[in-house]
């Protein structure tokens, strides 16, 4: 189905149109996506929702560049990134897109500060720069003194809030975030949700895939997906009081 | 019962549900032991034909070498303080001995040449193999030197005498005066010298050289070819009672080694005897060269198969570990799983060892092929009890130093991480991230990868670092031969260098690649990550190959002194042979580019699995 029009006042930042995801062949086939058409505003946060398998990875997958549509276009900051090379696609996650995994997907030999630095490495900042950036985005996840610890020495939500520290290291244009709560209990679903939701008040372009509702619930738009295709579109207020964690139920 | 069956059944399935690793695991064991089965059947094996030689031709259990006096004559208390002896019991010459310079067709070479008779001797009276013995105007080559040649009986050559040099100076090839024609009556072996291409000198007095070999021509003929007598020495072959008695024999008449200069007389030299022990030891040379060098290839092989395995091994268990939990969950033991872990590589080690000693016997004969020079032949190349029990011993300890660690480990983890088929953790070693930040993003990679895994980097820098020692050795072995290439001596044993070599080298690019291999699997989930954080595919192969890179670069600089050291070790008579400084200094770049070429393939296959696939995979 055909999305509304963004609420913010720029065009899009990110836009798919037609996307189709297919994978095997004959009677093994398998349509992941199809015939996606997407627009999100920048500063917009974005959630999507659906069953499991019901494609909504393989969409992040596709937008982010990971995978390779099998039809569709895929656009980014004006640009059609889906036909780019490996190589240029490499450079364009490297700048652009910060990826938060369900599975956290941390550097097992890292420390916390480490992880969040290789980055801003990869993309070739100084060792000193890098370290600094490091420094200040753990201290916005609220993980200062979590630094230099491993992250089998971290909880569920630290984990995931060192995640999200390194996926803004190379400030992204958009952050694609897969069930972020995922993997959490309560009270570290929480200390994510402040983090997103203090992403989301400075402008940080969000998509977040989630089969919870209350995280959901969070963002300014919602988009419910089966069996590949998008299904429902639904406007969001973000709550009475502001505070996203209220909205979601959270906290009292 | 029913257990060890059910151990033999399992192991067996899982070698047999993998053909090409388990064909690749054989290999690499049979490699070692093939190498060290030839080392081992060469012990003595050029025994029995000196002896069916020596019986064949009398041959002399002392050769006494008398020089003579200004006037040419030899002092006759000299001659009766050796041949008078009590114990010897026969003794035949004086024979005159000098070099000469042989010409045959297009060869020129320095001979040995002795003046002897016509008539039979009853000390060392040299056998024809081909023709007769000498004729008056003819003469007879020492047969493995005349093999060398391509001479045989009926064709012609010319003597000439050798120009004089300075002492301590290279023999000269120049003849200094008209050579004379003789005709090559036969071809005849002899238990005086060691046979071509050994240095065939009697009493050790080589006139020419490496490639020096033994020629008899008339006592007449011999004469004429120098107008002065004492441009030869004289020759007495002895027949002791006791031929055992031989070596001592010797050492009581000559003279003593550390002689200073000042104490000897100003008359000539007193005799040099050199006892039959000694030039059969001097005709087994060849063949103990190559034996040293099969042995000490036959280690460095044992070693580098001991590192293959373990890199198989290691990239198999963590392919396992799900079966490992099964098996578990199924009530099996740390112990029976170990042990059916166990039993697939001693299971391949023992069929490795058993091929190794087939074909190593079967190969020896190539290496020993029976020197025309020595009568009958090596025999056939009998693989010893102690032997075959060397062998098996080798390859079994190969497998299970290249096995026990990962069984066990596997055994010992809990069955629910065995079942979630968990990721063995990576090795954090917090200097070597601090100092990779600092490097450009292909260093860093390959830094941080090598030490996720220290153990099988350190398996990838010993591997290099033994093929280096090998390497180097053979170059060491090569540029310490005499007179270089060229030398049917040199030809003979380098033949054996290089089959090592290759086989050290192929050994080491199989070992390059399973390593290259198994870091791009283990590393397959970080590989996935860094490209979503931006890595170019190009820089994720990249940092996989200088994963191999960087521990081949330490592999190379220690070979180098791990080889001198190795020749050192295998050939302690030499005086440290050394290759030529371009060669050692090539070594370095050219193993880093080997390694880079052969990581490059199976790096750049891990550096484009699909980075999305791989992180969702991970989640499931």
């Amino acid at each position: 189905m055909e999305t509304s029009e963004s609420p913010a006042s720029v065009g899009p930042v990110l836009r798919a149109r037609g996307l189709e995801k297919r994978y095997g062949d004959g009677e093994g086939l398998v349509q992941a996506l199809d015939s996606v058409d997407l627009d999100v505003a920048r500063g917009e946060s974005l959630a999507v929702m659906g069953p499991s398998g019901c494609g909504k990875s393989t969409l992040l997958h596709l937008l982010g560049g990971l995978e390779r549509p099998s039809e569709g276009e895929v656009w980014l900051a004006g640009r059609r990134v889906d036909r780019l090379s490996e190589k240029a696609l490499a450079r364009l996650r490297r700048r652009a897109i910060g990826f938060v995994f369900q599975a956290f997907h941390l550097m097992d030999e890292l420390t916390a500060l480490e992880n969040v630095e290789l980055p801003a490495l990869l993309a070739g900042s100084s060792p000193r720069a890098a370290r600094q950036r490091a420094t200040e985005l753990l201290g916005q996840v609220g993980l200062t003194d979590r630094a230099d610890h491993l992250p089998a020495a971290l909880s569920g939500g630290q984990r995931q809030r060192v995640a999200i520290a390194r996926a803004l290291s190379n400030e992204p244009l958009v952050l694609l975030a897969d069930e972020p709560t995922g993997n959490l209990d309560t009270a570290a679903t929480l200390d994510v949700l402040r983090v997103l939701d203090s992403l989301r008040a400075a402008g940080q372009t969000l998509v977040i895939v989630t089969h919870e509702s209350r995280v959901a619930a969070t963002a300014d738009r919602l988009i419910s997906m089966r069996d590949g295709g998008f299904v429902e579109e639904t406007r969001l207020t973000r709550g009475t009081h502001g505070r996203l964690g209220e909205l979601a139920g959270l906290e009292s | 019962m029913g257990r060890a069956l059910l151990v033999v059944r399992l192991a067996a399935r899982d070698l047999r549900r993998r053909p090409a690793e388990t064909a690749l695991l054989l290999l690499a064991i049979m490699a070692a032991t093939t190498t060290l089965t030839l080392g081992l059947v060469l012990q003595g094996v050029t025994d029995k034909p000196f002896q069916s030689t020596r019986e064949a031709t009398a041959g002399p259990d002392v050769i006494a070498a008398l020089f003579p006096r200004s006037d040419g004559t030899v002092d006759p208390a000299q001659v009766k303080a050796v041949t008078g002896e009590p114990g010897v019991v026969a003794h035949s010459g004086p024979y005159p001995v000098a070099g000469a310079v042989l010409e045959a067709g297009d060869r020129t070479v320095v001979a040995q040449i002795e003046g002897r008779d016509t008539a039979v001797a009853s000390v060392d009276q040299p056998k024809p193999t081909r023709g007769g013995w000498l004729r008056p105007g003819g003469v007879v080559l020492e047969a493995a030197f005349a093999e060398a040649l391509d001479i045989g009986p009926g064709d012609r050559v010319t003597l000439s005498p050798i120009e004089e040099t300075a002492p301590g100076s290279e023999p000269s090839l120049q003849a200094s005066g008209a050579g004379r024609e003789f005709r090559v009556d036969g071809v005849a072996v002899t238990a005086a010298t060691p046979p071509y291409p050994e240095p065939a000198c009697l009493v050790n007095l080589c006139q020419g050289g490496a490639d020096t070999g033994v020629l008899w021509l008339g006592r007449a003929d011999a004469l004429s070819l120098y107008p002065r007598r004492d441009s030869f020495i004289y020759v007495w072959n002895l027949k002791l009672a006791d031929p055992a008695r031989a070596p001592a024999f010797a050492a009581e008449h000559n003279p003593p080694a550390d002689l200073p200069e000042g104490a000897r007389s100003s008359g000539p030299p007193p005799p040099f005897l050199e006892p039959w022990q000694v030039i059969r030891d001097a005709s087994a040379n060849l063949v103990d060269n190559q034996r040293r060098a099969l042995l000490t290839g036959a280690w460095l092989l044992a070693f580098l198969a001991v590192a293959s395995v373990a890199v198989l091994v290691g990239g198999r268990m963590a392919d396992q570990l799900r079966r490992v939990g099964l098996l578990k969950a199924v009530g099996g033991t740390p112990g029976l799983i170990a042990a059916v872990l166990l039993a697939e590589y001693v299971a391949v080690a023992l069929l490795a060892a058993a091929a190794g000693l087939v074909v190593g016997s079967l190969t020896a004969p190539l290496i020993t092929e029976p020197s025309a020079g020595l009568l009958g032949s090596a025999g056939a190349q009998t693989v010893t009890l102690s032997s075959a029990g060397v062998v098996t011993a080798v390859a079994l300890a190969v497998a299970v130093v290249a096995t026990v660690v990962p069984a066990v480990r596997a055994a010992r983890t809990s069955t629910v991480l065995a079942l979630a088929d968990a990721a063995r953790p990576p090795r954090r070693t917090a200097w070597l991230v601090a100092l990779s930040a600092r490097l450009p993003v292909p260093l860093l990679l390959g830094l941080r990868v090598a030490a996720r895994r220290p153990r099988r980097t350190l398996l990838a820098l010993v591997s290099i670092a033994l093929t280096v020692s090998g390497v180097v050795a053979a170059l060491a072995a090569h540029a310490d031969l005499p007179n270089g290439s060229g030398s049917a001596r040199a030809d003979r044993l380098d033949e054996v260098l290089l089959v090592i070599t290759i086989t050290l080298v192929a050994m080491a690019a199989v070992n390059a690649i399973f390593v290259t291999w198994a870091t791009a699997l283990d590393a397959r989930r970080s590989s996935a990550l860094e490209r979503a954080l931006g890595a170019t595919p190009l820089q994720i192969g990249a940092g996989l190959s200088a994963a191999q890179v960087l521990p081949a670069l330490a592999g190379a600089l220690l070979g180098i002194p791990g080889g001198l050291e190795l020749i050192a070790m295998a050939d302690p008579d030499s005086s440290s042979p050394s290759p030529p400084l371009w060669q050692l200094l090539a070594v370095v770049p050219a193993t880093v580019i080997v390694v880079a070429v052969l990581s490059a393939v199976p790096a750049r296959i891990g550096a484009r699995q699909p980075a999305g696939r791989v992180l969702q995979s991970e989640l499931a």
